[in-house]
């Protein structure tokens, strides 16, 4: 017998369970198919400007700073400005992300913008966040060419665009667009759930920032 | 790695004989309680999201066989594979036969307790591999030489200064005047180094917080984002998870996510909370080419349906430990195996052993902080009173321990003789502290009064003051 069947069937017989159990199989089946959510925090659940608020304020809470832009079209110029104030260079990688594509990047000549994967080189990254959650100031980025994942983690500085309108509630409202994005059971290789920069407090519980990841999370919220 | 938990009482005295880490340990008091009690303090449903958890996993653990089924077609369906391991030696050999496959030279590894369960640096490196931990906690114990001795903090009993004495050791390359005072520059040293180690890996393994059933995903949850540079960079990923991380579906990890962040370090939410499902796509620009879970049993499918079942709830957050005088005083290694603490004292003589790590459960005052705090409700006391029965019926106890109950239990089980001793205890204590109330010695009470005074009795016993209360009422 295979270590799998050994460890399923050591299972069923501590549970006393049959392999043929209906019962069992369709409370499996039912709780997959509906996913019933439990206990949702009502911090979260406020009307839209409230809730893009609380977001915000949480991310500044862990040491993120935030901006709101009425208009994506300013963001070329913002995301220089940004840089410059950090006395950064102005290069920036992202991926072949359909809204950051579209942007007026002739707005901000001196701003040098690679695509593609990050490969440890860069100053600075970008990305389109899929959704963000209110309730704990967490972004959703998705991987694939449109954001690939290593913008997320190699470049010193991450700097993150969110449509105001994908700010959900909770984990759950977020969760559940995505099903819809993708199919239910299905997902992108990688789903980064972002609350702030890297840090570490493994020296003496001792709080720093920049541990391995970004040491730097800038959010741009458009709308 | 060695088990040492045989030689607790020892273990524990040297520890608490250890100046340096007995400043270190000053740390888990400073940096867990307070942020804990801010951070569920300020979330009005903490309790409520508890019962939640605990009902979450309970559920899953009656179902355990079928949501594996269900999770194993779902990491095949997306490009993966899950590998069963029934045992550590069986984990080893998986991981060592893939690393063995694509001629891995250089591993990274993301912090997991199941790597440490089943040792499996010593096995890597035994094969001529070379493996770089990338926790920062963790790197640091790899210099030394050391295991953790906690399970999110794994450097807690190390003090900054031999932080800067082992970088300067091992870091010989770099200028000797560097100046490394602060710890920001300790963190900057080790980001370079192992900056260069995840880009020229070939293999890198994590663990997982959860297996998401729904979708075949495995979850970490970090806040170095060492997991993610991980498992994103080279060429294969390897997750090692014990079969208990599984949970059904993305609502009920979020559930769980909301205590285990708050519970562990006090932070609303952990900073890099990463879902992965199989390899790279074919169309995206990075991440792994393959992507292997190895699922472990190592004893854990016999504990479901004993009275140690409820402990398979334990989602490794540390806050037992956190809590706990007896982990204050003497720290983590001394409990001798992987998993310290009270959830490690439950959890260690299930998978090592009872006659190995009996000792463990006996480490507790019962003061029941750590059922207090638990985030999944796990009845740590009394599941260490179980092992306690278990390791008395075995024989397993000291002589003087199983003669001192047996003269107990003989006495207790005969009301009248009972009484007629407790009265005439109680009689001689007083007499012999001549009513001063405290005893500075007394015939086989010196492990008590080496330390402290033995208070002794100044009236009657309980039983004569119930006995006369209810002649009272009665009149």
């Amino acid at each position: 017998m295979s270590s799998r069947e050994t460890i399923l069937a050591t299972i069923r017989r501590s549970l006393h369970a049959s392999p043929g159990d209906r019962t069992r199989a369709a409370s499996v089946a039912s709780r997959l198919a509906d996913a019933p959510a439990g206990v949702i925090p009502a911090r979260g659940q406020l009307p839209d400007d409230k809730r893009i608020k609380l977001f915000a304020k949480m991310l500044e809470d862990v040491s993120a700073t935030v901006e709101r832009l009425a208009d994506a079209g300013d963001l070329p110029e913002r995301l220089a400005d940004f840089l410059k104030s950090h006395n950064l260079p102005p290069q920036i990688v992202c991926g072949e992300d359909e809204l950051l594509a579209g942007l007026p990047w002739k707005k901000a000549k001196t701003l040098d913008v690679k695509t593609g994967r990050a490969d440890g080189t860069e100053t600075a990254g970008l990305s389109h966040a899929f959704g963000g959650v209110a309730e704990t100031g967490t972004l959703m980025l998705l991987s694939g060419p449109a954001n690939p994942t290593t913008v997320n983690f190699l470049p010193d500085t991450h700097v993150v665009v969110i449509r105001a309108e994908d700010i959900g509630s909770d984990y759950e409202s977020v969760f559940a667009r995505l099903r819809e994005a993708y199919g239910k059971g299905n997902m992108p290789r990688t789903v980064n759930l972002i609350t702030g920069a890297s840090r570490s407090a493994d020296i003496e519980q001792t709080l720093l920032l920049g541990a391995h990841g970004p040491r730097r999370l800038h959010v741009m919220i458009v709308g | 790695m060695q088990i040492t938990s045989p030689s607790f009482k020892d273990n524990a005295r040297q520890a608490m004989a250890d100046a340096d880490l007995q400043r270190a340990l000053g740390n888990v008091e400073k940096g867990f309680i307070n942020k804990r009690a801010k951070a569920v303090a300020k979330l009005p449903e903490f309790e409520d999201l508890r019962d939640s958890a605990r009902d979450i996993k309970n559920h899953t653990l009656a179902h355990l066989d079928l949501y594996l089924e269900h999770y194993e077609k779902k990491v095949t369906e997306a490009g993966g594979k899950v590998h069963w391991a029934a045992d550590a030696e069986e984990a080893r050999k998986i991981i060592l036969d893939i690393c063995k496959s694509v001629d891995a030279k250089r591993i990274t590894k993301g912090k997991s307790m199941i790597s440490e369960e089943i040792a499996l640096n010593a096995a890597l490196e035994a094969s001529g591999h070379e493996v770089s931990e990338t926790d920062l906690g963790e790197y640091i114990i790899q210099l030394r030489g050391e295991h953790p001795s906690h399970i999110i903090a794994p450097a807690i009993h190390v003090n900054k200064d031999q932080v800067e004495a082992d970088f300067r050791r091992v870091h010989d390359k770099l200028p000797p005047e560097r100046n490394l005072e602060a710890p920001e520059s300790l963190l900057a040293e080790a980001r370079g180094i192992l900056r260069e180690k995840f880009l020229s890996a070939d293999v890198g393994i994590t663990g997982a917080n959860f297996l998401v059933a729904e979708t075949g995903s495995s979850i970490i949850v970090t806040n170095e984002g060492n997991g993610d540079l991980t498992q994103i960079l080279p060429r294969v990923h390897i997750v090692t998870a014990s079969l208990e991380k599984i949970v059904p579906t993305l609502e009920d990890v979020s559930q769980i996510l909301r205590v285990l962040a708050r519970s562990a370090t006090g932070q609303e939410f952990s900073v890099y909370t990463t879902l992965s499902t199989g390899p790279k796509r074919a169309e995206d620009p990075d991440g792994p080419e393959e992507y292997h879970v190895v699922l472990l049993d190592n004893g854990r499918s016999s504990m479901i349906g004993t009275e140690f079942q409820d402990m398979l709830r334990c989602i490794r957050c540390g806050a037992c430990m956190n809590h706990c005088p007896v982990y204050h005083s003497i720290g983590g290694h001394a409990y001798g195996w992987v998993y310290p603490g009270p959830m490690g004292s439950v959890l260690t003589p299930s998978l090592i052993g009872v006659d190995k790590g009996g000792q463990l459960p006996n480490a507790s005052t019962f003061c029941g902080r750590c059922e207090s705090v638990c985030p999944m409700r796990i009845p740590l006391p009394k599941m260490m009173r179980h092992w306690r029965e278990r390791e008395f019926e075995r024989h397993l106890s000291p002589a003087t321990t199983r003669w001192g109950l047996s003269a107990w239990a003989y006495a207790a089980k005969r009301p009248k003789l009972y009484k007629m001793i407790t009265r005439l205890g109680a009689m001689a204590l007083n007499l012999a502290s001549r009513n001063k109330g405290a005893l500075r010695w007394w015939p086989l009470a010196g492990g008590w009064t080496k330390y402290r005074d033995l208070p002794a009795p100044q009236g009657k016993t309980f039983q004569q003051m119930w006995a006369e209360q209810k002649k009272a009422a009665r009149s």
